[in-house]
């Protein structure tokens, strides 16, 4: 079923399914909803959505810009109805604050909020200030209507770089301040766009959010660590690591793990996702996980830092404390076997002492008859 | 009647004598005091709270120890750079002179072990290998094997309460394989084994034992919580060389709980006691002769009947 | 030398049960082959876990006790002067001979190295703490002290024999074959004349192997159990024990007279020979007294370490070493009864417990009761059950052949009323 929607972007169906397809299993849905996402794609419901900046670089929003061809991109943004985008949209000024409060109260109960960048709490928030009012006030006129927050980013999520001490601004993340909505956390410096737009297509296609992990992450891109699945992990076990960059070890593409790699205490998709639609992630180049989706890492540690490995699964291939039987014990061969022959020799004995006379007189008749002691 | 008499007394000096022979040693043995320990030797010291489970020992090891002769590792007939391939090991063998093996039980925290040579302090390879093949050094402690006086008879094997010294029965020239603390070159060139140099957590540490064990102590004291009350091979069979530090208990790592004493200190004392100076045996031969002699004389001077009915 | 109280065996060498034993001597033969091809490995299921098998529990510690015969009998002649027990004991001495010289050789086909065994006779590889060490130095002495006593009878039949078979064997040559006779019989008659030069002296000097051939048993056998002291975690505290030394010693004892009596009554039962029953009622008497002895150390020894219990808890280890005890009392009880020592059957039968007995403790303190640890276990398997055999019935074979080349069975009729009391040697009587 072509629609006017995708044919106007002369994207093809075939690839339109692939896209489909493949925003399917990125949501970890079973394939059986394929027919689901697709319906949803191809309808013409607009979700509202607001997008708020504070303290941010706007890097989150430039990477969602990269995520693949503009057409794609646009075409699953076209089932939203950005309502206010300060980078995005057109308006400006009073215009554009009065478009986000028409939005706000038209749609209410039914808009998704989305909010990049920390919120300064210090000095009753007045270090971001946009249309005159401060951050906080933004954050709670507009959290109040929405029936879900996405906090996309580190510093939406938990207070990124501006909040590392000593937090002169008293920066936080959203979580930390609105209390009464569910609130989903798309963390990463920037975070892989793919999470985005999936966890919003996730709610479209199933008019639920995804599910969470403690941090309000969802699990279907945060609920792996690095360490699991980087394609650089048999070098981590068979012992094989970059010393210092430009090595040779680092020239072979060896673990990066020496050199700092927060991989094993990060949860995120990078290594199967990547990034920029040309399978590049920093430990694909040769540049050690920062650990960008981490609240505690992150600009918390230093880059070059080793992380501890505390938590469980650890890859299955090790050789067990204990390796069950050890040595070649007993099989029913050889047992019969031995058996066999103990049996025998014990019989043969037994057979013999029937043979042998009582006494040297039995003997001694027995030779007298003539008879063979047999 | 004069026959009877000195066999009683014959059985009687026989028996008193061999029964304190072999009495006194084994009343010894249990109550001997400990030798002293050399703390000046060096160790080995593995926190297994800080082992990311990398392996990189193991391959640093399989490098070091990659003879020609000893053909550790596996070699690609293919491969014109002789690159040892990985034979991924689960457990020490004739191949293989150390391993990381995993401890994980459903409900329990997890944790790494190394297993590899524990350099004991009284080591019981050394006090029975018949042709000091495995030897320790006296200065560094290291107790290293010597293919050439080898005979293979693998009592070493025995009498290792730690099951380490393992061998190659597959082989027709067959060797004892085990760790060495890279004693002819590692050590030599940057005097720290191979594994401990390749370690990037520091979960290996490397030095002696008086400076392990207080740093060992430090740490316990430090994060009592973090790990078992205890350093093990501090004092099991009379102290090792290679020391364990833990989070979880050791037995379940497969360290097995051992008594305090070192096994030569018993078979030892008992042997020695007996053949002491070599004075038994030689005042054992000494009286049989005499006797055999006697009887000799005795047999020539009186044909000797042979006897009807019992003695 | 008292040369007139021991006789050839009469009869062909080349009977069928030579020819079944070589048949089993062949197989083994080809297993060593492998071994030595292939590594231990490939024939055994000896592990690192178990690194001594049936090899060295069976052939060389039940085995060399076993030819203890040689060391009891030889104790009971020399030196408590029993002489009336003399006829016996080249027989044990070919017993024993080949017992230690094929528990030798079985440990050259064990151990994986053995082209270094000459560090054995190298002193500064000595390492005097270590109990095999002096097991190796000993048995190694003891072997050629063995062959030593055992020359007199050789070097007497090389003078004295006839060569009956040798001339036979090169008369039915092929002409192209056959050796010059006049060089034969020049070769043989210096053969015969450097025996008869040999013999007397060795025969004077022999006292002093003599002595030594009873001094070596006493510390190899006792070190024998010394071996398994260093095993304190891994050898079950039922048969772990200071008193080792001493237990194995004992053992050995009762165990050589047992196979003494057992070794005798089977030669004159296939031999259709007379029993030699005097002399092993008398051998048989000293038994009990010995399984006492090692019986009453055992369970003192228990007590004393707090291990009865552990002795009649009915698992796995206080079964076996109940079935231990239980054969010994058994072979012990009919050997008490002076009437059963007159009765072949009873003394075979009673032989056959004790060996039993003592042999299964030797295996149980080398094998059965060694646990190296959680996952270890260990079978035999077929080829080396089999290289074992082919080591007993090469024993036998060879027992078999040199009985009839060289006089080492007593001879028959020693104890007629006619020859009673003399030194005259009776008229042979053919069978």
């Amino acid at each position: 079923m072509h629609t006017s929607a995708h044919t106007s972007y002369d994207v093809s169906r075939r690839s339109f399914l692939k896209t489909c397809t493949a925003l399917t299993a990125f949501m970890g849905l079973p394939h059986s909803m394929l027919g689901k996402v697709v319906e949803v794609l191809e309808s013409n419901a607009k979700l509202p959505v607001i997008w708020l900046h504070f303290q941010e670089c706007t890097g989150c929003s430039e990477s969602l810009l990269r995520s693949s061809h503009p057409t794609l991109s646009s075409l699953i943004l076209d089932k939203i109805s950005l309502d206010y985008h300060e980078t995005l949209m057109a308006g400006s000024g009073e215009q554009a604050e009065k478009a986000m409060r028409d939005s706000i109260a038209s749609n209410k109960g039914k808009y998704v909020l989305v909010v990049e960048g920390a919120i300064p709490t210090a000095q009753n928030g007045i270090f971001c200030k946009v249309g005159g009012k401060t951050a906080l006030e933004s954050l709670t006129a507009a959290a109040e209507g929405a029936f879900a927050i996405i906090g996309i980013g580190t510093c939406a999520a938990y207070g990124g770089v501006q909040s590392v001490a000593p937090n002169p601004t008293g920066a936080v993340g959203v979580r930390d301040l609105i209390k009464n909505k569910p609130i989903v956390n798309i963390p990463g410096c920037p975070p892989n766009p793919y999470s985005f737009l999936s966890t919003l297509t996730y709610y479209l296609t199933l008019k639920r959010l995804p599910e969470l992990d403690s941090l309000g992450r969802p699990l279907f891109a945060y609920g792996r660590r690095i360490h699991e699945h980087c394609e650089r992990r048999p070098h981590f076990d068979a012992g094989r690591f970059a010393k210092a960059y430009g090595d040779e070890g680092h020239a072979l593409g060896y673990c990066l793990y020496q050199l700092g790699c927060k991989g094993p205490a990060t949860y995120a998709n990078c290594p199967v996702q990547r990034f920029n639609d040309v399978g590049a992630w920093p430990v694909s180049i040769g540049h050690p996980c920062i650990g960008c989706t981490e609240p505690d890492i992150l600009f918390k540690t230093t880059i070059a830092e080793k992380v501890q490995i505390h938590d469980p699964t650890p890859f299955d291939s090790y050789a067990p404390v204990d390796i069950g039987k050890k040595g070649k014990g007993a099989d029913p061969v050889t047992t019969g076997v031995v058996g066999a022959a103990a049996g025998a020799a014990l019989t043969a004995a037994a057979l013999m002492v029937k043979k042998l006379p009582g006494s040297s007189q039995e003997k001694k008749e027995k030779q007298d008859d003539g008879t063979a002691a047999k | 009647m004069e026959r009877q008499q000195s066999r009683r007394g014959f059985l009687k000096t026989v028996g008193v004598g061999a029964g304190a022979l072999v009495v006194a040693p084994v009343a010894q043995a249990s109550s001997e005091a400990a030798p002293h320990l050399n703390d000046e030797e060096i160790g080995m010291l593995y926190d297994a709270t800080k082992c990311v489970g990398c392996k990189a020992c193991m391959s640093a090891c399989k490098r070091e120890n990659n003879e020609k002769g000893n053909l550790e590792c596996e070699r690609g007939a293919f491969d014109k750079n002789e690159t040892p391939l990985w034979d991924a090991p689960n457990d020490l063998s004739g191949n293989n002179r150390t391993v990381i093996k995993l401890y994980k039980e459903a409900g329990h925290p997890w944790s790494y072990v190394k297993f590899s040579c524990m350099h004991c302090q009284n080591p019981a390879c050394v006090s029975v290998c018949p042709v000091s093949a495995l030897t320790k050094d006296k200065q560094t402690g290291v107790v290293s094997y010597n293919k050439n006086a080898c005979v293979g008879c693998r009592y070493c094997q025995l009498a290792c309460p730690f099951n380490i010294p393992k061998f190659q029965w597959d082989r027709a020239i067959p060797q004892i394989v085990k760790c060495n603390f890279c004693k002819e070159t590692y050590l030599k060139k940057k005097g720290i084994s191979a594994c401990a140099d390749a370690c990037p957590t520091g979960a290996i540490l490397f030095g002696k034992r008086k400076d392990l064990l207080q740093e060992a102590h430090g740490r316990l004291a430090a994060h009592p919580d973090k790990y078992q009350p205890t350093i093990y091979g501090e004092n099991e069979v009379g102290g090792v060389n290679h020391l364990y530090l833990a989070g979880v208990p050791f037995a379940k790592l497969g360290l097995p709980a051992l008594p305090e004493a070192a096994p030569p200190q018993f078979s030892e004392k008992i042997m020695h006691t007996i053949y002491k100076g070599f004075v038994a045996p030689v005042a054992l031969y000494a009286t049989l002769c005499l006797i055999a002699l006697r009887n000799l004389k005795r047999d020539k001077a009186s044909p000797h009947p042979i006897e009807k009915g019992d003695e | 030398m008292h040369h007139h109280e021991f006789e050839k065996q009469e009869g062909n060498i080349l009977t069928r049960s030579f020819f079944v034993l070589l048949a089993l001597v062949m197989i083994g033969a080809c297993l060593v082959v492998i071994r030595f091809a292939k590594g231990v490995g490939a024939i055994t299921n000896m592990s690192d876990g178990y690194p001594w098998g049936l090899w060295l529990s069976y052939d060389v510690a039940v085995g060399s006790a076993m030819a203890c015969g040689g060391y009891a009998m030889g104790f009971l002649i020399y030196i408590r002067n029993r002489m009336r027990y003399h006829p016996m004991i080249r027989s044990c001495l070919l017993t024993s001979m080949f017992g230690y010289a094929l528990a030798g050789l079985s440990v050259m086909i064990d151990i994986g190295r053995p082209w270094n065994a000459y560090n054995f006779f190298v002193p500064s590889r000595w390492q005097i703490n270590s109990v095999m060490f002096e097991v190796a130095m000993c048995i190694m002495g003891y072997t050629v002290v063995l062959i030593i006593e055992f020359m007199p009878a050789v070097l007497y039949s090389l003078e004295t024999s006839k060569w009956r078979r040798l001339r036979e064997f090169a008369d039915s040559l092929p002409p192209f074959l056959a050796p010059d006779k006049v060089k034969m019989e020049a070769h043989i008659q210096r053969v015969s004349n450097t025996a008869g030069l040999i013999r007397p002296i060795l025969e004077k000097a022999l006292v002093f192997f003599i002595a030594l051939g009873v001094t070596l048993p006493t510390m190899h056998q006792s070190s024998l159990g010394s071996l398994l002291l260093i095993a304190v975690t891994k050898l079950h505290p039922l048969w772990h024990t200071g008193f080792l030394p001493l237990l194995f010693l004992i053992n050995c004892i009762y165990l050589g007279y047992a196979m003494v009596v057992f070794e005798s009554i089977f030669s004159s039962h296939a031999y259709k020979r007379p029993y030699e029953i005097r002399e092993l009622s008398g051998v048989g008497s000293i038994i009990p007294w010995l399984t006492a002895l090692w019986l009453a150390v055992t369970f003192g020894d228990l007590a004393y370490r707090h291990q009865l219990a552990a002795a009649f808890c009915l698992d796995f280890y206080s079964c076996v070493f109940l079935v231990n005890v239980a054969l010994l009392v058994a072979g012990s009880l009919i050997l008490v009864g002076a009437k059963n020592r007159k009765s072949p059957r009873r003394l075979f039968a009673a032989a056959v417990l004790i060996i039993l007995g003592g042999g299964l403790y030797r295996m149980c303190v080398y094998l059965i009761g060694f646990n190296p640890g959680a996952g270890w276990r260990y079978f035999p398997s077929v080829s080396e059950v089999m290289v074992s055999v082919s080591i007993v019935a090469f024993e036998i074979l060879a027992y078999q052949v040199l009985i009839k080349l060289v006089p080492v069975l007593p001879r028959v009729g020693l104890h007629d009323p006619e020859t009673l009391g003399t030194n005259k040697p009776k008229q042979t009587v053919t069978a």
